[in-house]
């Protein structure tokens, strides 16, 4: 093989593997820049990340309604925004559900659920189901925890909200708050991934 | 090695027996605590029907039987959508593929308080043949990964291995596509 073949190959090679390499990419990895967007909040009104000028971060969460183990985490939910919207990071829910597969979900029922629940974050529909394929979120509930920089809102935790779906009493781990906390401290957050059981995103 | 001079023919026999019982009561052991290893840790019954209850470390055996059967596991909920669609599918696989050595094994993910209420019923009201066990245990964290390092945790998913071969797929099934796949394990 002469210098100029060996050159072409090694090119090639190159090439291929950074395609094979960007179609495996299924959403954010800790440390990625995660997107902004404007969705409808169940009050009809657009929410967009850049609208939160004092927020330190956010905790994105893709929930909905129909699933119970987003039912099961909804409590524990609406105490993460009361914990931490204050200290700069409020919960931002996001149904990513295609209501045409999953009635439940739809955006008059969100309303509802918010209502019942009293939930005091906004709870916005992925209309068109466009986000979350972009954060990479594969079940409900499914939490991206994002901190402001200058690069933009840079992904830190991704994962679960804690280590028992069933029984909120019988926590060890509380995954999100331990992430926060280490945020608000200055940290370096211990866990940064986990995963969790959760009902497949219908799209 | 003078002393050893002394030990006649009759304590070595000893000795051996001894050695034998050792073996046997350390073989013994080590096969009753395997067993209560993948005992399952609850036993649900209602009206005719029941199922058993694991933790992750006492249900970890299903993913690992090594003999001559080819074993589809799903992972479902009466709650999940999908899982309920596509069990027809599976139930089918089992039944049709009984005689070629193909086990089903229904892994529920329902959750405990809901066992009774529609776990039981369900499988009473849609007569499910295939084996179904509840594998209860909330750390997901702890185990999703030993399942298959790919899973991020959503059902349905399915794990189909035999001693040879194993694949795992995080997506719902038709027949068709389930059949064709199970054949790559047993042809």
């Amino acid at each position: 093989m002469n210098k100029f073949k060996m050159v072409t190959f090694a090119i090639i090679v190159t090439a291929l593997s950074a395609f094979t390499a960007k179609n495996n990419v299924s959403g954010y990895k800790v440390g990625d820049i995660a997107t902004d967007f404007s969705l409808k909040n169940v009050n009809d009104k657009m929410v967009s990340l850049k609208d939160y000028k004092d927020a330190k971060g956010f905790i994105v969460i893709f929930t909905c309604n129909h699933c119970p183990y987003a039912q099961a985490y909804e409590d524990r939910i609406i105490a993460l925004n009361k914990k931490y919207s204050k200290a700069g990071y409020p919960v931002i829910a996001i149904n990513p559900n295609d209501p045409a597969k999953q009635q439940d979900d739809s955006f008059e029922l969100m309303k509802v659920r918010a209502k019942e629940k009293g939930f005091t974050f906004p709870y916005l529909f992925d209309e068109g189901q466009k986000i979350y394929p972009q954060y990479g979120a594969t079940k409900t509930p499914h939490v991206y925890l994002l901190q402001k920089t200058s690069k933009g809102n840079e992904v830190k935790y991704i994962g679960a909200i804690d280590d028992n779906y069933e029984d909120a009493k019988a926590v060890k781990q509380k995954y999100v708050e331990n992430a926060v906390d280490a945020l608000l401290k200055n940290k370096e957050i211990s866990v940064k991934e986990t995963k969790a059981i959760g009902c497949s995103i219908k799209a | 090695m003078k002393k050893l001079k002394f030990i006649g023919f009759k304590e070595v026999i000893e000795m051996r027996n001894t050695c034998i019982l050792l073996l046997l009561l350390v073989c013994f052991s080590m096969k009753l605590s395997a067993q209560q290893a993948n005992k399952p840790i609850d036993v649900y019954k209602k009206e005719g029907v029941s199922v058993k209850a694991y933790n992750f470390k006492t249900f970890e055996h299903y993913l690992h039987i090594q003999n001559d059967t080819t074993y589809v596991i799903n992972f479902w909920a009466t709650w999940c959508k999908p899982c309920v669609a596509e069990l027809p599918n599976f139930e089918k696989l089992n039944t049709q593929y009984k005689g070629q050595k193909v086990k089903v094994i229904l892994v529920s993910l329902d959750m405990k308080k809901q066992v009774e209420k529609s776990l039981l019923p369900f499988i009473k009201r849609k007569n499910l043949q295939s084996e179904v066990v509840f594998l209860n245990d909330p750390d997901a964290d702890s185990w999703i990964g030993k399942v298959d390092k790919n899973w991020s945790g959503a059902i349905p998913a399915t794990v189909i291995y035999n001693k040879v071969n194993r694949k795992f797929y995080e997506q719902s099934f038709t027949f068709e596509a389930l059949e064709k796949e199970l054949k790559q394990f047993i042809n």
